[in-house]
Protein backbone atom coordinates (compact mmCIF):
# COMPACT_ATOMS: atom_id res chain seq x y z
CA UNK A 1 0.00 0.00 0.00
CA UNK A 2 1.18 3.60 -0.42
CA UNK A 3 0.18 6.73 -1.73
CA UNK A 4 1.55 10.11 -2.85
CA UNK A 5 1.90 13.07 -0.62
CA UNK A 6 1.03 16.35 -1.63
CA UNK A 7 1.74 19.23 0.77
CA UNK A 8 0.66 22.86 -0.95
CA UNK A 9 1.45 26.33 1.03
CA UNK A 10 1.57 25.10 4.20
CA UNK A 11 2.76 27.32 7.05
CA UNK A 12 2.87 26.71 10.70
CA UNK A 13 3.29 29.38 12.90
CA UNK A 14 4.45 29.20 17.04
CA UNK A 15 2.61 32.39 18.18
CA UNK A 16 4.12 35.11 16.76
CA UNK A 17 7.21 33.32 15.30
CA UNK A 18 6.61 31.68 11.71
CA UNK A 19 8.41 28.07 11.78
CA UNK A 20 7.42 27.00 7.92
CA UNK A 21 6.92 29.82 5.22
CA UNK A 22 4.69 28.99 2.68
CA UNK A 23 5.94 25.53 1.91
CA UNK A 24 4.59 23.10 -1.07
CA UNK A 25 6.32 19.53 -1.84
CA UNK A 26 5.34 16.68 -3.57
CA UNK A 27 6.55 13.25 -2.49
CA UNK A 28 5.44 10.59 -5.17
CA UNK A 29 3.86 6.73 -3.85
CA UNK A 30 6.48 4.43 -2.96
CA UNK A 31 9.18 6.91 -3.05
CA UNK A 32 11.43 8.53 -0.67
CA UNK A 33 12.20 12.33 0.06
CA UNK A 34 15.67 12.81 2.08
CA UNK A 35 14.87 15.78 4.17
CA UNK A 36 18.07 18.19 5.66
CA UNK A 37 19.06 21.07 6.81
CA UNK A 38 20.40 22.54 9.91
CA UNK A 39 18.90 22.36 13.95
CA UNK A 40 15.97 24.95 13.84
CA UNK A 41 15.48 24.65 9.99
CA UNK A 42 11.95 23.79 10.22
CA UNK A 43 12.53 19.74 9.15
CA UNK A 44 10.64 18.66 12.63
CA UNK A 45 8.17 21.03 12.34
CA UNK A 46 6.89 19.80 9.17
CA UNK A 47 7.41 16.07 10.12
CA UNK A 48 4.83 16.61 12.73
CA UNK A 49 2.26 18.85 10.71
CA UNK A 50 2.20 16.16 7.89
CA UNK A 51 1.68 13.81 10.94
CA UNK A 52 -0.89 15.99 12.58
CA UNK A 53 0.79 16.56 15.52
CA UNK A 54 0.46 20.24 15.27
CA UNK A 55 -1.85 22.21 13.19
CA UNK A 56 -0.79 24.54 10.05
CA UNK A 57 -1.86 27.74 10.02
CA UNK A 58 -2.56 28.05 5.90
CA UNK A 59 -2.15 25.45 3.54
CA UNK A 60 -2.95 21.75 2.68
CA UNK A 61 -1.97 18.53 2.69
CA UNK A 62 -3.32 15.57 0.51
CA UNK A 63 -2.52 11.49 0.73
CA UNK A 64 -2.96 9.50 -2.11
CA UNK A 65 -5.30 12.23 -3.22
CA UNK A 66 -7.43 12.56 0.18
CA UNK A 67 -7.17 15.73 1.70
CA UNK A 68 -5.85 15.55 5.61
CA UNK A 69 -8.33 17.42 7.48
CA UNK A 70 -6.44 20.09 9.78
CA UNK A 71 -8.15 17.83 12.83
CA UNK A 72 -7.48 14.69 11.52
CA UNK A 73 -9.70 11.45 12.11
CA UNK A 74 -8.31 8.18 13.27
CA UNK A 75 -8.31 6.86 10.13
CA UNK A 76 -6.46 9.72 8.67
CA UNK A 77 -4.41 9.49 11.78
CA UNK A 78 -3.30 5.74 10.99
CA UNK A 79 -2.51 6.51 7.21
CA UNK A 80 0.69 8.42 8.39
CA UNK A 81 2.93 7.15 10.86
CA UNK A 82 5.91 8.53 12.65
CA UNK A 83 9.47 7.33 14.41
CA UNK A 84 10.96 9.45 16.22
CA UNK A 85 14.75 10.55 17.07
CA UNK A 86 15.47 9.38 21.08
CA UNK A 87 14.49 5.50 21.48
CA UNK A 88 14.72 6.22 25.16
CA UNK A 89 11.46 8.21 24.93
CA UNK A 90 9.92 6.66 21.67
CA UNK A 91 8.05 3.56 24.25
CA UNK A 92 6.01 4.27 27.65
CA UNK A 93 8.67 2.76 29.95
CA UNK A 94 5.16 1.17 31.95
CA UNK A 95 3.83 -1.16 28.79
CA UNK A 96 5.22 -4.21 27.77
CA UNK A 97 6.37 -4.69 23.96
CA UNK A 98 3.15 -7.03 23.93
CA UNK A 99 1.09 -4.10 25.06
CA UNK A 100 3.33 -1.27 22.92
CA UNK A 101 2.64 -3.46 19.83
CA UNK A 102 -1.51 -4.68 20.26
CA UNK A 103 -2.75 -1.19 21.48
CA UNK A 104 -3.63 -0.36 18.09
CA UNK A 105 -4.40 -3.17 16.66
CA UNK A 106 -7.06 -3.98 19.54
CA UNK A 107 -8.41 -0.33 19.53
CA UNK A 108 -8.76 -0.21 16.34
CA UNK A 109 -10.19 -3.95 16.21
CA UNK A 110 -7.64 -4.84 13.11
CA UNK A 111 -7.87 -8.49 14.76
CA UNK A 112 -10.23 -10.66 15.82
CA UNK A 113 -9.76 -12.50 18.76
CA UNK A 114 -6.40 -13.00 20.88
CA UNK A 115 -4.77 -15.66 18.88
CA UNK A 116 -4.91 -13.32 16.11
CA UNK A 117 -3.61 -10.32 17.96
CA UNK A 118 -0.67 -12.46 19.47
CA UNK A 119 0.21 -13.98 15.75
CA UNK A 120 0.05 -10.31 14.37
CA UNK A 121 2.10 -9.33 16.93
CA UNK A 122 4.78 -12.06 16.59
CA UNK A 123 5.01 -11.36 12.71
CA UNK A 124 5.67 -7.64 13.66
CA UNK A 125 8.61 -8.41 16.01
CA UNK A 126 9.86 -11.07 13.11
CA UNK A 127 9.66 -8.01 10.72
CA UNK A 128 12.06 -5.67 12.64
CA UNK A 129 14.30 -9.05 13.28
CA UNK A 130 13.41 -9.36 17.29
CA UNK A 131 13.04 -12.58 18.90
CA UNK A 132 9.62 -13.91 19.55
CA UNK A 133 10.29 -13.14 23.94
CA UNK A 134 10.81 -10.08 23.12
CA UNK A 135 6.47 -9.46 24.15
CA UNK A 136 6.85 -9.68 27.36
CA UNK A 137 9.78 -7.63 28.10
CA UNK A 138 9.78 -3.97 29.26
CA UNK A 139 11.12 -1.47 27.23
CA UNK A 140 14.26 -0.55 29.89
CA UNK A 141 15.48 -4.18 29.12
CA UNK A 142 16.03 -3.45 25.36
CA UNK A 143 19.35 -1.38 23.89
CA UNK A 144 18.74 1.72 21.93
CA UNK A 145 18.79 0.26 18.39
CA UNK A 146 16.54 -2.30 19.54
CA UNK A 147 13.94 0.11 20.92
CA UNK A 148 13.98 1.54 17.95
CA UNK A 149 13.25 -1.38 15.83
CA UNK A 150 10.18 -1.63 18.10
CA UNK A 151 9.19 1.43 17.51
CA UNK A 152 9.44 0.38 13.85
CA UNK A 153 7.42 -2.45 14.80
CA UNK A 154 4.86 -0.27 16.43
CA UNK A 155 4.37 1.95 13.91
CA UNK A 156 3.88 -0.79 11.32
CA UNK A 157 1.03 -2.39 13.32
CA UNK A 158 -1.59 -0.05 11.77
CA UNK A 159 -0.15 -0.67 8.29
CA UNK A 160 0.69 3.14 7.47
CA UNK A 161 0.94 4.51 3.69
CA UNK A 162 3.37 7.06 4.93
CA UNK A 163 6.23 6.63 7.18
CA UNK A 164 8.04 9.69 8.99
CA UNK A 165 11.48 8.92 10.25
CA UNK A 166 13.21 12.11 11.50
CA UNK A 167 16.50 11.38 12.40
CA UNK A 168 16.06 7.27 13.18
CA UNK A 169 18.83 6.70 13.68
CA UNK A 170 21.36 9.55 15.13
CA UNK A 171 21.23 8.88 18.75
CA UNK A 172 22.15 5.41 18.34
CA UNK A 173 25.84 4.24 17.63
CA UNK A 174 27.54 4.09 14.85
CA UNK A 175 27.42 0.38 14.58
CA UNK A 176 23.73 0.16 14.97
CA UNK A 177 22.86 2.73 13.18
CA UNK A 178 23.83 0.65 9.85
CA UNK A 179 21.74 -2.01 10.98
CA UNK A 180 18.85 -0.20 11.62
CA UNK A 181 18.98 1.18 8.28
CA UNK A 182 19.15 -1.46 7.01
CA UNK A 183 16.07 -2.81 7.85
CA UNK A 184 14.28 0.55 7.22
CA UNK A 185 15.13 -0.14 3.77
CA UNK A 186 14.18 -3.72 3.68
CA UNK A 187 10.99 -2.64 5.27
CA UNK A 188 10.47 0.25 2.94
CA UNK A 189 10.70 -2.49 0.05
CA UNK A 190 8.89 -4.90 1.02
CA UNK A 191 5.68 -2.80 1.87
CA UNK A 192 6.31 -0.60 -0.69
CA UNK A 193 5.74 2.96 1.34
CA UNK A 194 6.43 6.11 0.90
CA UNK A 195 8.77 7.83 3.18
CA UNK A 196 9.61 11.14 4.47
CA UNK A 197 13.31 10.42 6.11
CA UNK A 198 14.73 13.59 8.01
CA UNK A 199 18.15 13.43 8.54
CA UNK A 200 21.29 16.14 9.12
CA UNK A 201 23.68 13.18 8.18
CA UNK A 202 24.13 13.60 4.09
CA UNK A 203 25.64 10.02 3.72
CA UNK A 204 22.40 8.90 5.52
CA UNK A 205 20.17 11.07 2.97
CA UNK A 206 22.21 9.47 0.31
CA UNK A 207 22.15 5.41 1.11
CA UNK A 208 18.23 6.45 1.43
CA UNK A 209 16.35 8.94 -0.81
CA UNK A 210 14.95 9.63 -4.34
CA UNK A 211 14.51 12.94 -3.80
CA UNK A 212 16.43 15.86 -1.54
CA UNK A 213 14.71 18.85 -0.40
CA UNK A 214 16.86 21.04 1.49
CA UNK A 215 15.34 23.25 4.24
CA UNK A 216 16.58 26.31 6.25
CA UNK A 217 14.88 29.08 8.01
CA UNK A 218 11.47 27.33 7.98
CA UNK A 219 11.78 27.43 4.26
CA UNK A 220 12.67 25.06 1.37
CA UNK A 221 15.96 26.47 -0.61
CA UNK A 222 16.68 22.74 -2.50
CA UNK A 223 14.78 20.20 -4.20
CA UNK A 224 16.05 18.00 -6.36
CA UNK A 225 16.58 14.26 -7.08
CA UNK A 226 19.33 12.76 -5.33
CA UNK A 227 21.54 12.07 -8.49
CA UNK A 228 21.41 15.69 -9.56
CA UNK A 229 21.43 17.40 -6.01
CA UNK A 230 24.62 15.29 -4.86
CA UNK A 231 26.63 16.25 -7.79
CA UNK A 232 25.21 19.34 -9.05
CA UNK A 233 23.67 21.36 -6.07
CA UNK A 234 21.48 24.14 -7.81
CA UNK A 235 21.90 26.48 -4.46
CA UNK A 236 25.18 27.99 -2.81
CA UNK A 237 23.42 26.66 0.61
CA UNK A 238 23.61 23.25 -1.06
CA UNK A 239 26.81 23.45 -1.84
CA UNK A 240 27.93 24.53 1.25
CA UNK A 241 26.24 21.40 3.39
CA UNK A 242 27.99 19.34 0.65
CA UNK A 243 31.25 20.87 1.30
CA UNK A 244 30.49 20.51 5.00
CA UNK A 245 30.51 16.49 4.75
CA UNK A 246 33.88 15.56 7.06
CA UNK A 247 36.33 13.10 4.71
CA UNK A 248 34.13 12.90 1.66
CA UNK A 249 35.93 14.27 -1.61
CA UNK A 250 33.30 15.19 -3.42
CA UNK A 251 34.68 17.91 -5.69
CA UNK A 252 36.45 14.47 -6.58
CA UNK A 253 34.28 13.85 -9.23
CA UNK A 254 33.44 10.11 -7.70
CA UNK A 255 30.95 11.92 -5.36
CA UNK A 256 28.25 8.81 -5.90
CA UNK A 257 31.09 5.88 -4.52
CA UNK A 258 32.26 7.72 -1.65
CA UNK A 259 28.84 8.64 -0.26
CA UNK A 260 27.82 5.75 1.47
CA UNK A 261 26.66 5.99 5.37
CA UNK B 1 38.96 -16.54 49.10
CA UNK B 2 38.74 -12.85 49.56
CA UNK B 3 37.95 -12.02 46.30
CA UNK B 4 36.23 -14.72 45.35
CA UNK B 5 33.51 -13.64 47.92
CA UNK B 6 34.09 -10.16 46.35
CA UNK B 7 32.99 -11.37 43.24
CA UNK B 8 30.25 -13.27 44.11
CA UNK B 9 28.26 -11.22 46.97
CA UNK B 10 27.32 -7.79 45.50
CA UNK B 11 27.24 -4.88 48.16
CA UNK B 12 24.54 -4.49 50.19
CA UNK B 13 22.81 -1.30 49.44
CA UNK B 14 24.24 -1.08 46.21
CA UNK B 15 22.05 -2.33 42.94
CA UNK B 16 23.65 -3.64 40.37
CA UNK B 17 23.79 -2.52 36.78
CA UNK B 18 22.16 -5.02 35.08
CA UNK B 19 23.06 -5.15 31.37
CA UNK B 20 19.90 -4.72 28.62
CA UNK B 21 18.03 -8.03 28.18
CA UNK B 22 17.72 -9.18 31.65
CA UNK B 23 15.76 -8.50 34.65
CA UNK B 24 16.34 -7.14 38.14
CA UNK B 25 14.98 -9.31 41.35
CA UNK B 26 11.34 -8.84 41.15
CA UNK B 27 8.86 -8.93 43.67
CA UNK B 28 8.97 -8.86 47.56
CA UNK B 29 13.30 -10.21 47.23
CA UNK B 30 13.44 -5.99 45.72
CA UNK B 31 10.90 -4.95 48.32
CA UNK B 32 13.23 -6.34 51.02
CA UNK B 33 16.11 -4.59 50.05
CA UNK B 34 14.75 -1.30 51.00
CA UNK B 35 15.09 -0.84 54.81
CA UNK B 36 12.91 2.19 54.45
CA UNK B 37 9.80 0.32 52.78
CA UNK B 38 10.12 -2.21 55.51
CA UNK B 39 10.11 -0.20 58.13
CA UNK B 40 7.41 2.00 57.27
CA UNK B 41 5.35 -1.05 56.10
CA UNK B 42 5.81 -2.68 59.62
CA UNK B 43 5.05 -0.06 61.35
CA UNK B 44 1.86 0.56 60.02
CA UNK B 45 0.73 -3.00 59.14
CA UNK B 46 1.08 -3.41 63.21
CA UNK B 47 -0.62 -0.53 64.42
CA UNK B 48 -3.54 -1.54 61.88
CA UNK B 49 -3.64 -5.13 62.75
CA UNK B 50 -3.90 -3.39 66.60
CA UNK B 51 -7.25 -1.49 65.22
CA UNK B 52 -8.73 -4.49 63.59
CA UNK B 53 -8.22 -6.81 66.33
CA UNK B 54 -8.58 -4.38 69.96
CA UNK B 55 -11.97 -5.65 70.06
CA UNK B 56 -10.40 -9.43 70.88
CA UNK B 57 -7.15 -7.82 72.53
CA UNK B 58 -8.63 -5.43 75.11
CA UNK B 59 -11.76 -6.60 77.52
CA UNK B 60 -12.51 -2.98 77.79
CA UNK B 61 -14.81 -0.64 76.40
CA UNK B 62 -13.13 2.26 75.18
CA UNK B 63 -16.03 4.71 76.52
CA UNK B 64 -17.21 2.73 79.26
CA UNK B 65 -16.26 5.16 82.66
CA UNK B 66 -14.99 3.64 86.14
CA UNK B 67 -15.05 6.28 88.54
CA UNK B 68 -13.43 4.15 91.08
CA UNK B 69 -9.77 3.66 89.08
CA UNK B 70 -9.55 6.20 87.45
CA UNK B 71 -5.78 8.14 86.82
CA UNK B 72 -4.05 5.13 87.57
CA UNK B 73 -0.59 4.23 86.21
CA UNK B 74 0.40 1.56 83.98
CA UNK B 75 -0.64 -2.04 85.62
CA UNK B 76 -0.77 -5.51 84.09
CA UNK B 77 -4.52 -5.09 83.92
CA UNK B 78 -4.17 -1.55 82.37
CA UNK B 79 -0.76 -1.72 80.37
CA UNK B 80 -1.09 1.89 80.01
CA UNK B 81 -2.91 3.43 83.09
CA UNK B 82 -6.80 4.79 83.16
CA UNK B 83 -7.73 8.19 82.43
CA UNK B 84 -9.40 10.69 84.83
CA UNK B 85 -12.54 9.00 84.42
CA UNK B 86 -11.27 5.40 84.68
CA UNK B 87 -11.24 4.20 81.18
CA UNK B 88 -8.39 2.19 79.79
CA UNK B 89 -6.05 4.28 77.85
CA UNK B 90 -4.33 1.39 75.92
CA UNK B 91 -7.92 0.52 74.49
CA UNK B 92 -9.06 4.55 73.72
CA UNK B 93 -5.37 5.00 71.83
CA UNK B 94 -6.09 2.40 69.52
CA UNK B 95 -9.99 2.40 69.39
CA UNK B 96 -9.01 6.13 68.57
CA UNK B 97 -6.92 4.55 65.83
CA UNK B 98 -9.86 3.33 64.44
CA UNK B 99 -11.29 6.85 64.09
CA UNK B 100 -8.46 8.72 63.38
CA UNK B 101 -7.08 6.30 60.91
CA UNK B 102 -10.15 5.81 59.18
CA UNK B 103 -11.01 9.09 58.43
CA UNK B 104 -7.39 9.95 57.09
CA UNK B 105 -8.29 7.09 54.63
CA UNK B 106 -12.06 7.87 53.68
CA UNK B 107 -10.77 12.35 53.10
CA UNK B 108 -8.35 11.46 51.01
CA UNK B 109 -9.56 9.30 48.74
CA UNK B 110 -11.89 12.04 46.60
CA UNK B 111 -8.78 14.39 46.94
CA UNK B 112 -6.88 12.21 45.43
CA UNK B 113 -8.75 11.12 42.59
CA UNK B 114 -10.29 14.17 41.48
CA UNK B 115 -6.91 16.01 42.07
CA UNK B 116 -4.63 13.48 39.61
CA UNK B 117 -7.93 13.93 37.22
CA UNK B 118 -7.94 17.77 37.30
CA UNK B 119 -4.05 17.21 37.25
CA UNK B 120 -3.70 15.04 33.71
CA UNK B 121 -6.19 17.07 32.00
CA UNK B 122 -4.65 20.47 33.13
CA UNK B 123 -1.25 19.34 31.84
CA UNK B 124 -2.08 17.10 29.28
CA UNK B 125 -4.36 19.62 27.27
CA UNK B 126 -2.72 22.62 28.37
CA UNK B 127 -4.65 25.78 26.97
CA UNK B 128 -7.35 27.63 29.70
CA UNK B 129 -7.93 24.28 31.16
CA UNK B 130 -4.13 24.91 32.49
CA UNK B 131 -4.56 28.30 32.86
CA UNK B 132 -7.52 28.45 35.00
CA UNK B 133 -5.99 25.06 37.03
CA UNK B 134 -2.86 27.07 37.78
CA UNK B 135 -4.63 30.08 38.63
CA UNK B 136 -6.88 28.09 41.54
CA UNK B 137 -3.89 26.16 42.72
CA UNK B 138 -1.42 29.11 43.01
CA UNK B 139 -4.55 31.09 45.19
CA UNK B 140 -5.25 28.35 47.36
CA UNK B 141 -1.63 27.79 48.09
CA UNK B 142 -1.24 31.51 49.58
CA UNK B 143 -3.67 30.94 51.84
CA UNK B 144 -2.78 29.39 55.02
CA UNK B 145 -4.13 25.69 55.40
CA UNK B 146 -5.27 25.76 58.91
CA UNK B 147 -7.41 28.79 58.78
CA UNK B 148 -9.38 26.81 55.65
CA UNK B 149 -9.36 23.82 57.72
CA UNK B 150 -10.44 25.71 60.72
CA UNK B 151 -13.04 27.83 59.11
CA UNK B 152 -14.79 24.84 57.16
CA UNK B 153 -14.90 23.14 60.76
CA UNK B 154 -16.51 25.91 62.05
CA UNK B 155 -19.17 26.25 59.07
CA UNK B 156 -20.30 22.83 58.88
CA UNK B 157 -20.04 22.28 62.80
CA UNK B 158 -17.77 19.74 65.11
CA UNK B 159 -16.96 16.21 63.63
CA UNK B 160 -15.85 14.02 60.99
CA UNK B 161 -17.82 16.03 58.57
CA UNK B 162 -16.15 19.26 58.77
CA UNK B 163 -12.88 17.24 57.75
CA UNK B 164 -14.20 15.59 55.19
CA UNK B 165 -15.69 18.53 53.76
CA UNK B 166 -12.75 20.72 54.02
CA UNK B 167 -10.29 17.94 52.23
CA UNK B 168 -13.09 18.01 49.43
CA UNK B 169 -12.21 21.28 49.11
CA UNK B 170 -8.47 22.02 49.39
CA UNK B 171 -7.06 18.26 49.14
CA UNK B 172 -6.74 18.04 45.74
CA UNK B 173 -4.66 20.28 44.86
CA UNK B 174 -1.64 18.72 45.96
CA UNK B 175 -2.42 15.62 43.94
CA UNK B 176 -3.66 18.55 40.65
CA UNK B 177 -0.18 20.03 40.98
CA UNK B 178 1.99 16.85 40.67
CA UNK B 179 0.27 15.16 37.93
CA UNK B 180 -0.23 18.59 36.39
CA UNK B 181 3.76 19.42 36.21
CA UNK B 182 4.11 15.28 35.14
CA UNK B 183 1.50 15.55 32.75
CA UNK B 184 2.76 18.00 31.16
CA UNK B 185 6.29 17.06 30.90
CA UNK B 186 5.54 13.63 29.66
CA UNK B 187 3.26 15.53 26.85
CA UNK B 188 6.58 16.09 25.34
CA UNK B 189 7.87 12.44 25.25
CA UNK B 190 7.41 10.73 22.19
CA UNK B 191 5.52 7.67 22.86
CA UNK B 192 2.83 9.96 23.63
CA UNK B 193 3.12 11.52 20.07
CA UNK B 194 3.08 8.09 18.92
CA UNK B 195 -0.16 7.08 20.56
CA UNK B 196 -1.88 9.91 18.86
CA UNK B 197 -0.39 9.37 15.51
CA UNK B 198 -1.77 5.66 16.35
CA UNK B 199 -5.20 7.28 16.50
CA UNK B 200 -5.38 7.08 20.01
CA UNK B 201 -8.46 8.79 21.62
CA UNK B 202 -7.34 11.44 24.35
CA UNK B 203 -9.19 9.45 27.06
CA UNK B 204 -7.30 6.62 26.39
CA UNK B 205 -3.97 8.28 26.18
CA UNK B 206 -4.82 10.11 29.28
CA UNK B 207 -6.07 6.86 31.28
CA UNK B 208 -3.18 4.29 29.64
CA UNK B 209 -0.43 6.24 29.14
CA UNK B 210 -0.57 9.10 31.65
CA UNK B 211 -2.13 7.86 34.53
CA UNK B 212 0.39 4.97 35.30
CA UNK B 213 3.30 7.05 34.69
CA UNK B 214 1.94 9.37 37.28
CA UNK B 215 0.21 7.23 39.90
CA UNK B 216 3.62 6.12 41.52
CA UNK B 217 4.26 9.60 42.16
CA UNK B 218 0.77 10.55 43.32
CA UNK B 219 0.82 7.78 45.68
CA UNK B 220 3.96 8.79 47.32
CA UNK B 221 2.84 12.68 47.56
CA UNK B 222 -0.28 10.31 49.01
CA UNK B 223 1.89 9.39 51.89
CA UNK B 224 3.23 12.38 53.04
CA UNK B 225 0.10 14.26 52.43
CA UNK B 226 -2.28 11.86 54.58
CA UNK B 227 0.86 12.57 57.46
CA UNK B 228 -0.65 16.18 57.17
CA UNK B 229 -4.55 15.65 57.01
CA UNK B 230 -4.08 13.50 60.56
CA UNK B 231 -2.10 15.87 61.71
CA UNK B 232 -5.01 18.36 61.40
CA UNK B 233 -7.76 15.61 62.17
CA UNK B 234 -5.88 15.61 65.51
CA UNK B 235 -5.48 19.34 65.58
CA UNK B 236 -8.84 20.20 65.06
CA UNK B 237 -9.99 17.67 68.12
CA UNK B 238 -7.45 19.09 70.37
CA UNK B 239 -9.07 22.33 69.25
CA UNK B 240 -12.36 20.86 70.15
CA UNK B 241 -13.58 21.46 66.81
CA UNK B 242 -12.76 17.80 65.53
CA UNK B 243 -14.35 14.19 66.66
CA UNK B 244 -16.62 14.72 69.59
CA UNK B 245 -16.54 12.90 73.20
CA UNK B 246 -16.80 10.42 73.54
CA UNK B 247 -15.60 8.84 70.81
CA UNK B 248 -11.57 8.25 71.28
CA UNK B 249 -9.48 10.20 68.74
CA UNK B 250 -6.18 11.18 69.68
CA UNK B 251 -6.61 14.84 70.12
CA UNK B 252 -9.34 15.28 72.54
CA UNK B 253 -6.98 12.55 74.20
CA UNK B 254 -4.05 14.91 74.37
CA UNK B 255 -6.39 17.86 75.54
CA UNK B 256 -8.12 16.53 77.80
CA UNK B 257 -4.63 14.57 79.55
CA UNK B 258 -3.26 18.06 79.81
CA UNK B 259 -4.85 19.20 83.19
CA UNK B 260 -3.36 15.93 84.62
CA UNK B 261 0.39 16.93 83.21
CA UNK B 262 1.62 16.84 86.46
CA UNK B 263 0.46 13.83 87.82
CA UNK B 264 0.07 11.69 84.99
CA UNK B 265 1.92 12.40 81.95
CA UNK B 266 1.08 9.65 79.83
CA UNK B 267 -2.09 10.97 79.28
CA UNK B 268 -1.29 13.28 76.60
CA UNK B 269 2.25 11.73 75.95
CA UNK B 270 0.53 8.96 74.72
CA UNK B 271 -1.51 10.01 71.72
CA UNK B 272 1.16 12.46 71.19
CA UNK B 273 3.14 9.74 70.73
CA UNK B 274 0.93 7.71 68.63
CA UNK B 275 0.49 11.25 65.82
CA UNK B 276 4.17 11.20 66.22
CA UNK B 277 4.32 6.80 64.85
CA UNK B 278 1.73 6.80 62.24
CA UNK B 279 3.67 9.81 60.86
CA UNK B 280 7.28 8.53 60.84
CA UNK B 281 5.36 5.10 59.55
CA UNK B 282 3.72 6.55 56.61
CA UNK B 283 6.49 9.18 55.78
CA UNK B 284 8.73 5.90 55.37
CA UNK B 285 6.58 4.21 53.62
CA UNK B 286 6.15 7.24 50.88
CA UNK B 287 10.30 7.13 50.80
CA UNK B 288 10.65 3.34 50.56
CA UNK B 289 7.84 3.54 47.72
CA UNK B 290 9.83 6.11 45.53
CA UNK B 291 12.57 4.41 46.00
CA UNK B 292 11.09 0.86 44.81
CA UNK B 293 9.67 2.75 42.21
CA UNK B 294 12.83 4.82 40.89
CA UNK B 295 14.67 1.60 41.09
CA UNK B 296 12.40 -0.05 38.58
CA UNK B 297 12.37 2.54 36.20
Amino acid sequence: MSADLRIEHVQVRYGGFTALHDLTLHVPANTTLGLVGESGSGKSTLARAVAGLIVPAEGRMTLGGRALDKRRSREQRKQIQMIFQNPDASLNPRHSVRGILSEALLFHKMTRGRAQTEQRCRELLEQVRLPADSLDKYPHEFSGGQRQRIAIARALSVEPELLIADEPTSALDVSVQRDVLELFLEIRERLKLTVLFISHDLGVIHAVSDTVAVMRQGELVEFAPKERFFVRPETEYGRELLAAVPKMPIAAGSAERNLTF
Amino acid sequence: MKTERMLTTPEIGTDPVLPPGTRGPRGWSRIRRIPALMAGGVMLLLLILLAVFIPWISPFDPTAQDLSSFLQPPSAEHWLGTDQLGRDLFTRLIYAARTDLGIMVLAEIIPFCSGIAIGLLAGYYGGWVNTIVSLVTDTFIAFPFYLIVIIVAFASGAGAKGIYITFVLVGWIVFARVSRGLAASLREQEWIASAQTLGLPGWRILLRHLLPNILPQAVVVLMTDMVGVLVAIVTLGYLGIGIAPPTPDWGTMIADGQSFMTTAWWLSAVPGFAVVYTGIALSLLGDGLADLWRRKS
